[in-house]
């Protein structure tokens, strides 16, 4: 029982970990190879996730849809939904200096928020959407197995392993030299003839892709969703912090930040749980600046992160 | 018509307390280039810092106010100290990401001691002057007369004092400003010393119009970068323009939206403004 127990959380656990490796993937891909300020990966999660949960989930009076389309068409969907996002933000933004598309990118997480917080017809408002499937929860003779973390797990894994397999690709081919000559030389890059822009743009939407697919798994796994699960604090920051602190421009760091933050994370709570009781309602803010004082700390200490990229091919 | 200019009353407020916001982030990034993501929770510090002082002391809050300034202006000196500074010589983007990670903390250490509650500075009802038809809260006019006496005071310290001056060289051209002879180190502290200070001003303006909250600051920062942005970033007379800008602009927008969308006003006009005129509105500092 004790044992059966401890699987169960370590499968809970590393699902979420999932979900966050898929977000440090894309911003890996947006941050670490092109050196694009992306603070707003909450919106992208949240297009992501909003968009499979309409699709999957049984017929509701309170949101649009749901359309009860299996889970499959619900990661598509998500993804392009998610992509479209990037495209229109991408086009608004791609010329713009670090400082401004961060601006921008928050600003579009912000309006992305209140849209799912005040457009209640399309997404039940605060309320949230209940009842979001589990993968193969409908299929013939899976019986209970579609509940189970271990499925989910698998799914997940699964996808990660083909996001990380292309993304080393992509990283590896000439598309991915140019978006690393982009970060470091823009100028030389320009003046080699190549379409910065689109290289640009092309790398954030992708990114941008990848992050709307975990926040379709997000949707998944809870089973329910609200505006309330997109805060910047918890969809963007933590992704940031795993990314720098695994090593940015490294896809293996990037997996495995998410790995380390979440299990500090979860360590936090542990932490705080033995607070005594009147302190309670402030354990999430502790847990937070316990979060705020690492990443100073690893700013300042370790930059590059645990797995720093790797520059043997450049020097 | 009345309604409009009832709306045009609270667009100005609102644009002075912007503006107080804008002047600074301006001013950090024309000195430190980099867009500081924890102003807005620098501003929510600096409102808890005046609840200080009127709660447990009772002063009125025209004492609360400087007391308050001084309080976030040696916070600000303190983060710049113990982290920024360190990471300046790297690029000026690890200076976003750690801005960003103290905009969390902040927040968080507010919530911490605070609590996360809605609070006020003085219970009970503002009752409003009416002229014309025209609602004005006495507080409103509190706001407005601070925010004009620090933007004119700011504006003195810019073109009387050496440090000024000195802060407007660096502004234009770091590297001349070194040669010259400028203690660049001495001129990063009084920015913090400012761009806190306002900042703490700006907060405590904030939570007099509206409540003390832990999001209070976060709450307005697209607003204030969108100001800082639209009157040029890196331009402090630009911001006073900006501030007011979108301040207006925002609350005259409610007449025609839902008052929830107010943050995407804002950033609409500024993403405009970052396609069509990359350089800000009006010609400034630079």
């Amino acid at each position: 029982m004790e044992l059966g127990g401890v699987i169960e959380y370590g499968l809970f656990f590393l699902s979420f970990v999932g979900i966050y490796a898929l977000l440090s993937l894309g911003l890996n891909l947006q941050w670490g190879l092109t050196g694009q300020f992306n603070i707003g990966i909450a919106g992208f999660f949240a297009v992501g996730a909003y968009t499979s949960a309409i699709v999957t989930t049984a017929p509701s009076p309170h949101h649009l849809g749901g359309f009860g389309a299996p889970l499959a068409v619900g990661l598509v969907l998500a993804m392009v939904l998610a992509g479209l996002v990037a495209v229109l933000v991408g086009l608004l933004t791609v010329r713009l200096r670090t400082d401004y598309l961060a601006i921008a990118t928050i600003g579009i997480a912000e309006i992305i928020r209140l849209v799912l917080k005040n457009e209640e017809w399309l997404t039940n408002g605060v309320r949230g959407i209940p009842g979001i499937p589990r993968p193969f929860a409908e299929t013939p003779g899976a019986g209970t197995l579609g509940q189970s973390d271990g499925v989910f797990l698998l799914v997940v894994v699964a996808l990660i392993l083909i996001v990380y397999l292309a993304l080393e690709a992509a990283r590896r081919s000439p598309w991915g030299r140019v978006l690393r000559a982009i970060r470091e030389n823009e100028d030389g890059v320009r003046a080699a003839g190549k379409d910065i822009e689109r290289f640009r743009l092309e790398a954030f939407v992708v990114g941008s892709m990848i992050m709307g697919l975990g926040g379709a798994l997000f949707a998944h796994f809870v089973g329910f969703i609200s505006p309330e699960a997109f805060t910047p604090e918890f969809a963007t920051f933590l992704v940031w912090v795993m990314l720098i602190a695994g090593g940015s421009g490294n896809n293996k760091g990037a997996v495995l930040g998410a790995l380390i933050i979440w299990l500090v994370w979860t360590g936090t709570e542990f932490l705080t749980s033995m607070a005594p009781p009147e302190y309670v309602t402030q354990a999430g803010a502790l847990r937070l600046l316990m979060i705020g004082i690492l990443v100073q700390v690893i700013l300042l200490v370790r930059p590059d992160g645990l797995l720093p990229e790797e520059t043997a091919e450049r020097k | 018509m009345t309604d409009l200019l009832q709306l045009l009353v609270f667009g100005i407020v609102f644009g002075s307390i912007l503006t107080l916001g804008a002047i600074g982030v301006s001013l950090i990034f024309g000195i430190l280039r980099f867009a500081h993501f924890a102003h807005g929770d620098m501003m929510t510090v600096g409102a808890y810092f005046a609840l200080i002082f009127v709660a447990q002391i009772g002063w009125p809050i025209y004492l609360a106010l400087p007391a308050a300034m001084i309080g976030a202006a040696l916070l600000a000196i303190l983060i710049d100290q113990s982290v920024y500074r360190r990471l300046r010589r790297t690029a000026p983007v690890i200076l976003l990401i750690s801005s960003f990670g103290m905009a969390l903390l902040l927040r968080a250490a507010v919530q911490l001691i605070w609590g996360t509650d809605n609070q006020v500075y003085q219970p009970g009802i503002n009752v409003p002057y009416v002229v014309f038809d025209i609602r004005i809260k006495p507080d409103h006019l509190v706001i407005v007369g601070a925010s004009v006496i620090l933007v004119f005071a700011f504006h003195l310290f810019l073109k009387m004092t050496r440090m000024g001056k000195a802060m407007r060289a660096m502004s234009d051209n770091v590297d001349l400003a070194r040669v010259s002879g400028i203690d660049s180190e001495r001129v990063v502290i009084w920015t913090w010393v400012i761009g806190g200070a306002l900042a703490a001003a700006a907060g405590v303006l904030l939570a007099l119009d509206t409540r003390l909250n832990p999001q209070l600051g976060w709450n307005v920062l697209l607003p204030v970068f969108a100001a800082t942005i639209v009157g040029g970033i890196g331009r402090v007379y630009g911001a006073i323009a900006g501030g007011m800008f979108i301040g207006i602009a925002t609350e005259l927008s409610t007449a025609v939206i839902l008052p929830a969308y107010k943050p995407a006003v804002a950033f609409t006009l500024m993403v405009l403004v970052l396609i069509l005129r990359p350089r800000g509105l009006v010609r400034g500092m630079n």
